[in-house]
């Protein structure tokens, strides 16, 4: 699967790019996760791969196959499940199976056991026989991640597939994600829960405003932010001085002003430096009035390469 | 072309037809009949209206029914699901090409349209009897007539429905449905307009004119009516203009 894009189709002047010059490549077989916070191309990548967005330039590939040049037979080796659900309310929930996998050609006795399959392994049995408005959004959600696998595709696009789910039902769906993929099927999954992101990535892609920032395995881009540790300090007040004192310490690797009175310091260890700041600080004459300290997370990387944390 | 995904979501849409039969037949037919009671029963019956009137009036009933189901059953689906429920996203993503999505929208109407036409016929010649008098003397034509007229109904369906805006539905029908029926020649024929010569050249833009006047033809040729070739060239014509503009905007919709 690849990815090349520069923005959905025929962007007014004034409007800002979905995506600008983002390019990936995943091969078959992986978990790759999107991860980035709202707005920041995730979703309108997913639309580019699967054939719901034009981009203005770039390509897209599936397989050997151009998105936008043969559409039917990408969207055959594709399984979707959008960020919103976009259930058949006119249908019950086994129906809405039965007739997803009769629009992939599917034989009646195999889609009704396939349905039926995907009820019990996502636990909607009892709730197979009803339409699915009165469903709750946890069921919903359940129920499009069945469809989208009701006709066994190559690869499955999830957007921000666990988001408003309760922790029980997010683990099943982990599971279920994990047990896909071990049947050789490619998942990409967008999101911007850095749990999700690494528990379940085998790579990662962090974007931002449309770029891709950074792509590795969860735990080498984790060893990439300088130090691994975070500490987010703030001062009275924030001098040129202190921000070279607190350079000499022992074991720090980076430091950012943050704003007027934050500094962001990366280093190889957390709490333990902790004193030494507070004694430079008071030496600089500017008191220590706040400290977080985090320990190497894709948050500390997000956070190391675009200056905000991944939830502003 | 994919028959099995076209007909597997033709399948879901007779499905779900079946399903709110009830709701569609009220809808449907509620507003005709009541319309053929008053107008072909009481207003003649109390002698306001010659008994010929009843003849004439059940075209354009016809017609209006016809109408009515196609576009409500292409242009509402569309307008809710594509703005509100992403509904349709699911055989968006169905391995067929784009328009076909919109093609089999539009059978599925043309079908519902073709179903209520030949429902309201006997149900309104229940209503009316007696003095009716309608007769079949071309069947081809007829059949003709009310296939272009089931798919002037649900292009119209699609081009509106892909189209407007879902806090716009109240202003289709009253802006576009209500003097389409109206200056449809659907409660009178065209030759009536004779008097106000400029209105009569005007209504022409009207398809519903040619679906009326075309059903007259067909099924009460005693009555003037425009020449038969006219209506079927201004019907295709229509169908084809509508399926255009009803395609080209089902494609923007379709991707973003």
């Amino acid at each position: 699967m690849r990815a090349d894009a520069k923005g959905p189709k025929q962007a007014p002047k004034n409007q800002i790019p979905a995506l600008d010059g983002l390019t990936l490549e995943i091969p078959a077989g992986e978990i790759f996760g999107l991860l980035g916070p709202n707005g920041a191309g995730k979703s309108t990548t997913v639309g580019v791969l699967t054939t719901r967005v034009k981009a203005t330039s770039g390509q897209a590939w599936i397989g050997e196959h151009d998105v936008w040049k043969e559409q039917a037979a990408v969207k055959r080796l594709i399984g979707v499940v959008p960020q919103r659900p976009n259930l058949d309310f006119s249908l019950t929930a086994r129906e809405i199976l039965v007739f997803h996998g009769a629009y992939f050609g599917i034989g009646s006795k195999v889609r009704s056991e396939r349905a039926d399959g995907l009820l019990e392994k996502f636990k909607l049995t009892e709730r197979g026989n009803q339409m699915v408005r009165g469903f709750s959004g946890g069921m919903m959600q359940r129920l499009s991640i069945a469809r989208a696998m009701m006709h066994d595709p190559q690869v499955l696009f999830l957007d921000e597939p666990s988001a408003g789910l309760d922790p029980q039902t997010r683990i099943l769906l982990w599971e279920i994600i994990r047990e896909y993929h071990q049947a050789g099927k490619t998942v990409l999954l967008t999101t911007h829960n850095m749990d999700e992101a690494d528990a379940l990535c085998q790579r990662l892609a962090i974007v931002d405003h449309g770029h891709v920032i950074a792509v590795g395995t969860p735990n080498e881009l984790k060893a990439s932010i300088p130090g691994g540790f975070v500490l987010r300090l703030r001062f009275g007040k924030q001098t040129a001085d202190l921000l070279s004192r607190l350079q000499t310490l022992a074991g720090v690797r980076e430091v950012r002003a943050a704003d007027d009175t934050g500094v962001d310091v990366y280093a190889d260890r957390g709490g333990s430096l902790i004193p030494e700041v507070a004694t430079l600080a008071a030496g600089a004459g500017a008191e220590l009035s706040d400290v977080h300290i985090s320990e190497p997370s894709l948050e500390n990387l997000f956070l190391h390469h675009t200056g905000r944390s991944l939830r502003d | 072309m994919n028959w099995k995904t076209f007909f597997a979501m033709l399948a879901r849409d007779a499905h779900v037809a079946r399903r709110n039969a009830i709701q569609l037949f009220l809808q449907t037919f509620l507003q005709p009949l009541l319309f053929v009671f008053i107008f072909g029963r009481v207003m003649v019956g109390s002698g306001y209206m010659p008994p010929a009137y009843k003849s004439l009036l059940l075209p354009g009933i016809i017609a209006i029914s016809m109408t009515f189901t196609g576009v409500w059953a292409v242009a509402m689906p569309l307008i809710a699901e594509f703005q509100w429920t992403r509904e349709i996203e699911d055989r968006l993503l169905a391995p067929i090409g784009v328009s076909w999505i919109a093609i089999e929208k539009v059978i599925a109407g043309m079908l519902q349209a073709l179903v209520s036409g030949l429902i309201v016929i006997p149900l309104a010649w229940l209503v009316l009897r007696p003095g009716v008098d309608i007769s079949i003397h071309s069947p081809w034509t007829f059949a003709v007539v009310i296939m272009l007229v089931a798919a002037f109904s649900a292009c119209g369906g699609l081009a509106l429905g892909c189209s407007m805006n879902q806090q716009h539905i109240g202003l289709m029908f009253s802006l576009v449905m209500t003097p389409m029926i109206f200056f449809g020649c659907t409660y009178y024929p065209w030759s009536a307009l004779k008097t106000f010569p400029i209105l009569q050249k005007m209504v022409l833009v009207n398809p519903l004119v040619y679906a009326s006047e075309g059903l007259r033809g067909s099924l009460v040729p005693q009555f003037s009516h425009l020449p038969m070739v006219a209506v079927l060239a201004a019907l295709a014509f229509f169908d084809v203009l509508l399926l255009g503009v009803g395609l080209r905007q089902f494609g923007k919709k379709a991707v973003s």
